[in-house]
């Protein structure tokens, strides 16, 4: 008896339809793969069974492999040769190819060919879930819109490690496959079809029949790169000169979007263009080499543990407190309808929920709404929503400048400018007319919760919800919690950002929180270094080079520099003697109060931005105010320094409480300023490379520039004890 | 330690690297023939005194492959014994098969030998044998390949050299070139090509042009903006040099060398096998130097082999009377200038690659005759020849009256 494949026989053809239990998705496990095996093996002894369907129990086919395994095997790389991690990594291959070859040597299959094997997909086929499929003969696909084929393993720092990288090359060509296994972007049925990925397309609850079908009508199958003579799509494999062409372009643009960090990208290409060289079986071995030495490597174990596992697990409620009954938000008031505010009613109203969007007149909120309405027009425009869908999510949005209309609401968010005066009387005049038992969120950014709940008069309702803009694309939701914050605002909060599909962490209240705290440190490094006479272009190239969206002196223009001025003029009122002077300070003073150069806002930062739209580039003046050091440092150090200052900064948050899980501060790392998505976080980094090693590192540049990087007592003592941020394997790997 | 002595050095015309080009209906093997049967018919040439034939070829691949000079030695009727082989140092190949000739007769095992090179661009176009570099992901991506005319806009771009600055010397280059063809200094190494009827195909450099103004060049876009800005290599190139905030664009085709069809030859032996064969030397081999640098930036490699030829003479930068570097793109030519203190007045006299064009395995031994007809001409003693080589190589040859 198999448990995650059922088996029959119809007809004299075997259906497999998968079904894994205890796992949301179908997904392959060292179960699955025995008794996928166990059942190919049956198909092609079986002189009765004429070939078989494989499809799925589940409206969706398979999301691919299992990450807690793929983690394992990369956890064991640490006690074992690569060469035996192999033997584990290449099985799925082995046994794709059996499936397709029926075991046979291809000269055999020449003369013989196989058993026909036949996937028949609805819903989702990813990863080794579409790399299954593409092993079968042929492949029936759902018409009904449901089907979503892709690699999405780069986007965790893995390659399509079941024939994904040679068989898909095989059937589309090298340039179109390279677009998708690259990327991770994913195709429809009809795309596929178009591709010739897809054999027939059909209705979903015909799929399986058709499939039978194909079996009947193709008693003996051979894959087209079995038949001897094959030649790919669009040419000959890597040597061809298109390919040629295509290989040049792809290695650069590798490097230009990955700036080298991402090996899996650059580990895809050569898949493809070694396994274009020689035999389809040396081709298969190949992928799988490849794979392992991502596995070796480390890099993917800590991409999945934060950009899916702990996402994931924020997403699900990881933080939100045990035994509250959910909390949904029916009706939202927004409170505040500039940028941050409209952003936020326009996700709520997509999630459903009613929103009433107040600001101090009536022409104000009509504005936020008028956001809202461009988002639906674009959206509409590209097919991503139906007029009706787009109606009905602005019905939603009521805007207005009556507090009455606050009547009904379950939720209240303020998001009016940064005044602490302001934000009370918002909050007094809202709770007039809902009661003070809602709970009552405040989009801040600056200003500490624990002082701003004191205009509730139950501050244990009052939170911090802080969003990023531009609200409608940043993922994550910094949810604060001050001083006197309850169990029950927390949970409202969280089941909130559920609703609009945000990924949550939970914080507690400190200066800048955690994100705009800990991001800030890398736009003032980059001030400090422009203190220090270093070349400009350089500090924004090491930015881009450790990982991060832009340079610092880009992002500083971004947020503004006068946003920068006033945070550090509030900084150092608040903390007297204790503020730590940084070189970066008389940058921004210089920028502010003597050359109004805010930022993009005003035209003129760091960066001089034409009238005419042509592409911004670094202020000359910079060089008048700040004269180039006669030595420059070399790249790594100033890559160090930015890497480094933001580190420290986030281990600090650890240390003081800010943070209460590593989990957190990795994800809100990554989803709230897109600190290194390589690295898997700030924690993750620090466990990687060595906490003694982080340490010694940060105590010299902590010698060399200041005190800034020096790391909190914690960590050193954390290093004494030989521990590490993650503490146990599972931690660092739960279920997929 | 023996001396090496060039006896002599002939070249094809350059032809046009286009299906138009004068050149283009003739063979590569017979523009490689009709060098070796000029230098044998000059010289009333006992080709049984040859021992080996060295010719640099970049592209040996289909009608340039399977080892061409040997087979060029054949065809034009050389003794049987003569040896031939292939090399490739990429552009510089044509002098480094000079270098590698002299090498031979230095070191005492040889005694005469024939280097120089064939490129037939417009038949076997540039990049026909593939390779690694450029392709292999799990090479290009790590060594940050980019193509050389980026590396030209990068040197550009680094060193602050104005699209201005590159023009006036394309325009200077042309002006020099016609002058030296009004003239006749090329007369001495020119060999007509043939055709199968045995009729002149081509007499002069067709690739020139000598109206050209800083007007004419200011309408050319440049060339290497697209694939720079579209398929990633400025950020490639920016990742290797992270001081810099973006790539210049400035060269285009009006100021790089042109792609052209050309063979060369070069006669070189000890002093008893000239003495016995009757032959003048024109020059001593002083010094030779190839090297390897950054090859992201890939073009500065000349100044550094210029300066290790130089250390191996014994020479020092005022030592040189005539500076010849190959105009592969007008910065690197700028940048040599800078680094080593050339006049401009002293380098490339008679023109270069950008107003006659490049064909990449010859040239070397090109300009290597050509350097020695001027020195002959002026009356002057020493000369310098260098080009700029792919991969970040440099290849540098220091010569003297005798």
């Amino acid at each position: 008896m198999t448990k995650t494949i059922q088996f029959r026989v119809e007809d004299g053809v075997a259906i497999l339809s998968i079904d894994v239990p205890g796992q949301s998705m179908n997904i392959i496990t060292p179960e699955v793969m025995d008794e996928l095996e166990a059942l190919v093996d049956r198909v092609l002894e079986d002189e009765a069974i004429e070939g078989a369907v494989i499809t799925s129990a589940r409206d969706s086919f398979m999301a691919g492999a299992d990450l807690k395994m793929l983690s394992q095997l990369s956890a064991m790389a640490k006690s074992h040769r690569p060469g035996e991690i192999f033997q584990q990594a290449v099985r799925l291959n082995r046994l794709f190819r059996k499936l397709e070859t029926g075991g046979k040597p291809v000269k055999e299959l020449q003369k013989t060919k196989t058993k026909p094997f036949v996937a028949a997909v609805r819903g989702q086929a990813l990863g080794g879930g579409f790399e299954l499929p593409l092993a079968c003969h042929f492949r029936v696909a759902a018409d009904d819109g449901s089907v979503k084929f892709g690699t999405p393993e780069v986007m965790v720092g893995l390659l399509p490690g079941a024939g994904g990288t040679q068989r898909l090359p095989r059937i589309v060509g090298i340039q179109a496959a390279l677009q998708y296994l690259t990327t991770g972007k994913t195709l429809s049925a009809q795309e596929a079809k178009s591709f010739g990925i897809v054999t027939e397309l059909a209705p979903p609850d015909e799929i399986v029949e058709r499939a039978k079908a194909l079996v009947k009508a193709n008693k003996r199958a051979i894959q087209p790169w079995d038949v001897k003579g094959f030649k790919y799509p669009g040419g000959g494999g890597a040597m061809h000169p298109n390919a040629v062409r295509t290989f040049m372009a792809a290695n650069a643009m590798a490097r230009e979007k990955t700036y080298g960090l991402y090996p899996a990208v650059q580990y895809i290409l050569s898949c493809v263009y070694e396994g274009s060289i020689v035999p389809f079986d040396r081709a298969l071995e190949i992928e799988s080499k490849y794979f392992t030495r991502l596995l070796v490597e480390g890099q993917a174990a800590n991409m999945i543990r934060t950009l899916f596992v702990n996402k994931q697990a924020a997403e699900k409620g990881a933080r939100r407190p045990k035994g509250i009954e959910p909390m949904p938000t029916k009706r939202l008031g927004m409170l505040g309808a500039g940028l941050m505010g409209a952003g936020i009613a326009h996700v709520a109203a997509a999630a459903g929920i009613e929103v009433v969007l107040i600001d101090r007149d009536q022409a104000s909120a009509e504005r936020g709404k008028a956001h809202s309405e461009k988002l639906v027009e674009k959206a509409v425009k590209r097919r991503k929503m139906t007029k009706e869908e787009g109606e009905t999510l602005l019905a939603r949005i009521k805007p207005s400048a009556d507090y009455a209309d606050l009547a009904g609401c379950d939720l209240i968010i303020e998001a009016v400018f940064e005044d602490r005066a302001l934000k009370a009387e918002v909050t007094k005049r809202a709770l007039a007319v809902t009661g003070e038992d809602i709970i009552f969120g405040s989009n801040t950014s600056t200003l500490p919760i624990t002082e701003l709940a004191a205009a509730d008069p139950k501050p244990e309702n009052f939170i911090g919800i802080h969003f990023f803009s531009p609200v409608e694309k940043m993922p994550l939701v910094e949810i604060i919690v001050g001083k006197k914050t309850g169990d029950r605002a927390i949970a409202k909060a969280l089941d909130f950002a559920r609703q609009i599909r945000k990924t949550p962490i939970v914080v507690n209240d400190s200066r800048g929180f955690y994100t705009s705290r800990s991001f800030g440190t890398y736009v003032m490094e980059g001030y400090a270094m422009v203190a220090e006479g270093i070349n400009p272009a350089l500090i924004e190239n090491a930015g881009r080079m450790i990982g991060m969206p832009v340079g610092p002196l880009a992002v500083g223009d971004e947020v503004a520099i006068d946003l920068s001025y006033k945070i550090l003029k509030q900084t150092k009122k608040d903390l007297g003697d204790a503020y730590e002077p940084s070189p970066a300070d008389k940058v921004v003073e210089l920028f502010v109060e003597k050359l109004e150069r805010f930022g993009r806002k005003n035209g003129k930062g760091m960066y001089v931005y034409p009238e005419d739209g042509s592409k911004k580039y670094l202020w000359p003046g910079i060089a008048e105010h700040f004269p180039p050091a006669a030595e420059q440092p070399d790249v790594e150090e100033v890559k160090k320094r930015l890497l480094y200052r933001q580190i420290v900064e986030c281990v600090r948050c650890y240390a003081e409480g800010v943070l209460v899980t590593v989990e957190d501060g990795d994800v809100g790392a990554i989803f709230g300023w897109g600190f290194a998505p390589w690295t898997g976080g700030p924690f993750s980094h620090v466990d990687f490379i060595g906490a003694k090693t982080f340490i010694a590192e940060a105590d010299r540049l902590a010698e060399i520039y200041g005190e800034r990087f020096r790391v909190p007592d914690q960590l050193r003592e954390m290093a004494q004890r030989g521990e590490t941020y993650y503490k146990t394997p599972e931690t660092q790997a739960s279920a997929a | 330690m023996a001396d090496a002595f060039i006896y002599d050095a002939v070249r094809t015309p350059r032809g046009k690297g286009r299906a138009d080009g004068s050149l283009h209906e003739i063979t590569p093997i017979q523009l490689a023939t009709q060098v070796l049967e000029a230098v044998r018919d000059r010289n009333e040439l006992d080709t049984s005194a040859v021992d080996d034939v060295i010719f640099g070829c970049v592209t040996p691949v289909g009608e340039e492959g399977a080892c061409i000079p040997r087979v060029a030695a054949i065809n034009a009727g050389f003794a049987e014994t003569v040896a031939g082989v292939q090399i490739n140092r990429f552009c510089a190949s044509g002098l480094e098969a000079c270098n590698m000739a002299a090498g031979q007769v230095m070191a005492g095992q040889a005694d005469l030998m024939i280097g120089g090179g064939v490129e037939h661009m417009s038949r076997v176009p540039m990049g026909s044998d593939g390779g690694a570099w450029a392709t292999d992901p799990a090479v290009a991506i790590p060594t940050y390949f980019v193509p050389q005319g980026i590396s030209a806009d990068l040197i550009a771009t680094k060193y602050g050299y104005s699209r201005d600055d590159l023009d006036a010397y394309a325009v200077e280059s042309q002006k020099r070139a016609k002058r030296a063809w009004d003239e006749g200094r090329f007369q001495r190494s020119i060999v007509p090509v043939k055709d199968v009827i045995g009729e002149i195909v081509l007499d002069h450099d067709e690739h020139m042009r000598p109206e050209t103004d800083m007007q004419s060049l200011g309408a050319l876009k440049p060339s290497f903006a697209e694939i720079g800005t579209n398929f990633g290599f400025d950020s490639v190139a920016i990742q290797k040099y992270p001081e810099v905030e973006r790539i210049n664009h400035v060269h285009h085709a009006g100021n790089s060398s042109g792609i052209v069809d050309g063979a060369s030859a070069v006669l070189i032996g000890n002093a008893e096998m000239g003495k016995r064969l009757g032959l003048t030397p024109r020059a001593r081999v002083r010094a030779y130097a190839s090297i390897g640098s950054e090859p992201t930036i890939m073009l500065t490699g000349p100044s550094f082999a210029a300066e290790k030829a130089l250390r191996r003479a014994g020479m020092a930068v005022g030592d040189i009377d005539l500076w010849e570097l190959n105009e592969a793109f007008a910065a690197v030519v700028l940048r040599f200038m800078d680094v080593l203190g050339v006049d401009h007045a002293k380098i490339n006299v008679n023109g270069g690659a950008i107003a006659m064009g490049h064909p990449l395995g010859a040239t070397g031994a090109m300009i290597l005759g050509t350097v020695l007809d001027e020195l002959e001409r002026t009356g002057q003693g020493t000369a310098l020849v260098s080009l700029c080589i792919g991969a970040g190589m440099g290849t540098a040859t220091i010569i003297e009256r005798v």
